[in-house]
């Protein structure tokens, strides 16, 4: 293994040094070492201890303030899942807010991890009658029902599979997730994702400096650049600390539920075993994480 | 040693020319500045530039990538009738046909560099230096055989053209396989690229066994297309000889290939309208639009009307075998099919999007732009490389003339 290591690192020097020489005159080593730097699941835990406080400095030196970057691996004997209250969602979008604000989403141009659908009760779930940009002076409105959708955590992602770079794979607690900095921007995964869960940085996001979340996970909430691909992580960042993801905590009704799916005590497995639950396109065999209820 | 020579010869060869041929190469130049500045514009404000968004996270630059990977296939697929009905000179056929494709392929290539957010770090997908997705990621599987199909052409070109340059007898035991092996390779590069689409049970639009079928079909109306332009002019202007039979028998194959898309297109438009399931929805926003969003309806239409002139003049015979006719009708059918493949095949996929909701796409100035660049550079090339390739074969430029002038230089 450390052969094969020293090898593939050897080649890639020899391949990349005139070529990343070239294209990245004028800049910095750091540039340099960050555009040479390794898929994440790759580098061994010195290098990534040592790109990460690389990315510490960077941060303060662009922000001003200090910031913690985790790489806190998945704890064992977890795999994440999620419950949505179909009956108590009133399509209030604090949830779409507090995940923009708590995973540093671009302000503009405007990325939302979550979308809220507004469905006819007549219609059912039929996502070509839906509508993202219901505008209301209240919500709930009469005659209809609500349905957000992010990340669905597919056990069986398509996204995943079609990336031509590796730079997005499942974690072992179930998460889904992005190394931006080894993806390359090429849009496959969104093109295969059946949820519309994957946004693209087509412009250089901007989050207000004093709005900026301190506390990162390196797959997860740290600033992003432009060209990359990103999407909820459950909030990586909470949930691996044992907190609950920030749309969780934020919902008025209390229509979010999460929690352990290989834990008989937790509430989201209550949730499968007494309530009745149902899965988005299940034709399509995603097999998501991410489940539907009906409460009350 | 040898080689060097060949390469030098062959660039004198590209800085001599008619007024004509300065005029057009001074065409082009002005294109890919005029390109270039957009395509700047959108490198340094990333694809916002653009009029993709989420929901139509892939458009126009996707589109040309796939119609020139079917122009690609097609000049190549040219060689069986040529070898079948025995036309004279299958020689050239094969080595304009493989020019075609490299240039072809190499604007493919540029179409996906410009298409993603990192083009720098475009070596990710490569293997052993990247972490390439293989077997298991269909555009992997489409850059791999992309660039075995570049090279496999581009040795069989340079090699056929060194031979005659150096008055050699070229191999036949080397040529014929590799000639005979791009043939399956073409198929393959426009069938996997086919499946790049075909494989995301996500998108209904492209989930149908016919995609690959039709893609191969349209690809045979647009390629030939091409070369029986290219061909005429050659014939006019050089000692290529090519009987104006086997113009007309190439229009007849393409007459072929035009009913055979037509067939799998009514095949599919039946299944989707008579079973009249939400899948319907993509077809409709593509030939009538949904509600309000018809601004792709333009696109659909032009490109069916065009096809369908296309399709008549060469089907009678009377128009097919009228130069003055057949040369509009390969106009529209080329047009026809770009439009086909650049929009009406790629924006319908994404809209309404995966959640049901409308984005209207239509292609940005950047777009556009940056797309008249990158044709304008592989036009470049192609007239560069033709230019060669007409200098060697039919001007007898050869490693004795390079000598001569040694020569005559030396006298004075
Ligand atoms: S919902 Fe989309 S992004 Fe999330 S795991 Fe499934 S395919 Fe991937
Ligand atoms: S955009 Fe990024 S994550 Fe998505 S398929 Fe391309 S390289 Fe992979």
């Amino acid at each position: 293994m450390e052969k094969e290591n020293s090898r593939r690192s050897f080649i890639k020097n020899m391949s990349l040094a005139t070529f990343s020489a070239l294209a990245l005159s004028g800049c910095d080593t750091k540039a340099l070492d960050e555009f040479l730097q390794e898929n994440f699941k790759e580098l061994s835990k010195k290098e990534k201890d040592r790109i990460i406080k690389n990315l510490e400095a960077k941060y303060k030196k662009q922000y001003g303030k200090d910031f913690h970057v985790s790489a806190k691996p998945a704890i064992d004997r977890t795999l994440f899942g999620y419950a949505l209250d179909l009956s108590r969602c009133i399509g209030c979008r604090k949830c779409v807010y507090a995940c923009v604000d708590e995973n540093n989403q671009s302000r503009d141009p405007q990325i939302h991890w979550i979308q809220v659908l507004q469905m006819e009760n007549e219609k059912g779930i039929d996502f070509a009658h839906s509508n993202i940009h219901y505008n209301p002076e209240e919500v709930p409105e009469d005659g209809h029902f609500y349905l957000p959708v992010a990340c669905q955590q597919c056990r069986n992602p398509q996204c995943t599979t079609v990336c031509p770079t590796k730079a997005t794979w499942t974690e072992p607690d179930g998460i889904v997730v992005v190394d931006y900095n080894w993806c390359i921007g090429c849009r496959y995964c969104m093109a295969a994702c059946p949820y519309g869960a994957r946004h693209f940085n087509w412009g250089e996001p901007t989050v207000p400096t004093e709005e900026m979340k301190t506390e990162l996970h390196y797959l997860g909430n740290r600033p992003r650049k432009k060209g990359v691909v990103e999407k909820c992580t459950f909030c990586i960042q909470r949930a691996r600390e044992g907190k609950y993801p920030s749309c969780v905590e934020v919902c008025p009704v209390g229509a979010r539920k999460f929690g352990n799916l290989l834990d008989p005590e937790s509430e989201i497995r209550y949730i499968l075993e007494n309530k009745r639950v149902l899965i988005l396109k299940e034709e399509l065999n995603t097999q998501p994480k991410f489940y539907y209820f009906f409460g009350i | 040693m040898n080689f060097i020579r060949f390469a030098l010869g062959s660039i004198k060869i590209v800085f001599k020319g008619s007024r004509v041929y300065y005029a057009w190469l001074i065409f082009l130049f002005l294109l890919i500045v005029w390109g270039g500045f957009g395509y700047a514009g959108q490198l340094s404000h990333g694809l916002i530039k653009t009029h993709m968004r989420d929901s139509v996270s892939w458009a126009f630059y996707i589109g040309n990538f796939t119609f020139l990977v079917g122009v690609a296939a097609a000049a190549v697929m040219l060689v069986i009738p040529a070898y079948v009905y025995n036309w004279k000179p299958i020689k050239e056929i094969v080595i304009f046909g493989e020019l075609l494709a490299v240039c072809a392929v190499i604007m493919c290539i540029s179409f996906i560099v410009v298409d993603i957010g990192n083009p720098l770090k475009f070596w990710h997908m490569l293997p052993i230096v990247g972490t390439m997705n293989f077997p298991s990621s269909m555009l992997s599987w489409d850059f791999f055989v992309l660039l075995i199909y570049l090279l496999i052409n581009l040795f069989v070109v340079t090699y056929l053209l060194y031979c005659i340059f150096y008055k050699k007898e070229y191999n036949k035991s080397i040529v014929l396989p590799i000639v005979l092996f791009s043939i399956p390779m073409a198929v393959a590069i426009h069938t996997v690229t086919a499946f790049l689409y075909n494989a995301l049970p996500a998108r209904v639009f492209w989930n149908s066994a016919l995609l690959a079928p039709r893609f191969l079909a349209s690809a045979f109306c647009s390629g030939p297309a091409i070369l029986l332009i290219l061909f005429q002019i050659l014939r006019k202007t050089t000692k290529f000889e090519i009987k104006d039979e086997a113009i007309w028998r190439i229009a007849e194959l393409m007459v072929y290939a035009m009913f055979i898309y037509l067939f799998f297109t009514l095949a599919e438009l039946f299944k989707e309208f008579y079973s009249g399931t939400e899948h319907i929805l993509y077809w409709k926003y593509l030939l009538f639009g949904l509600g309000e969003n018809k601004e792709i309806v333009v696109y659909s239409w032009s490109s069916i009307i065009m096809g369908v002139i296309a399709f008549f003049i060469f089907l009678i015979p009377r128009t097919r075998k009228n130069l003055f006719t057949l040369n509009i009708g390969i106009v529209l059918i080329y047009f026809s099919v770009y439009i086909e493949k650049g929009i009406a095949l790629i924006i319908p996929g994404f809209t309404p999007d995966v959640l049901g909701q409308i984005y209207v796409y239509t292609p940005s100035m950047t777009e556009i732009r940056t797309a008249a660049m990158i044709f304008s550079l592989g036009f470049l090339l192609f007239t560069f490389l033709s230019k060669i390739a007409i200098a060697i074969i039919f001007d007898n430029y050869n490693i004795d003339s390079l000598k001569q002038k040694v020569k005559i230089k030396k006298i004075a």
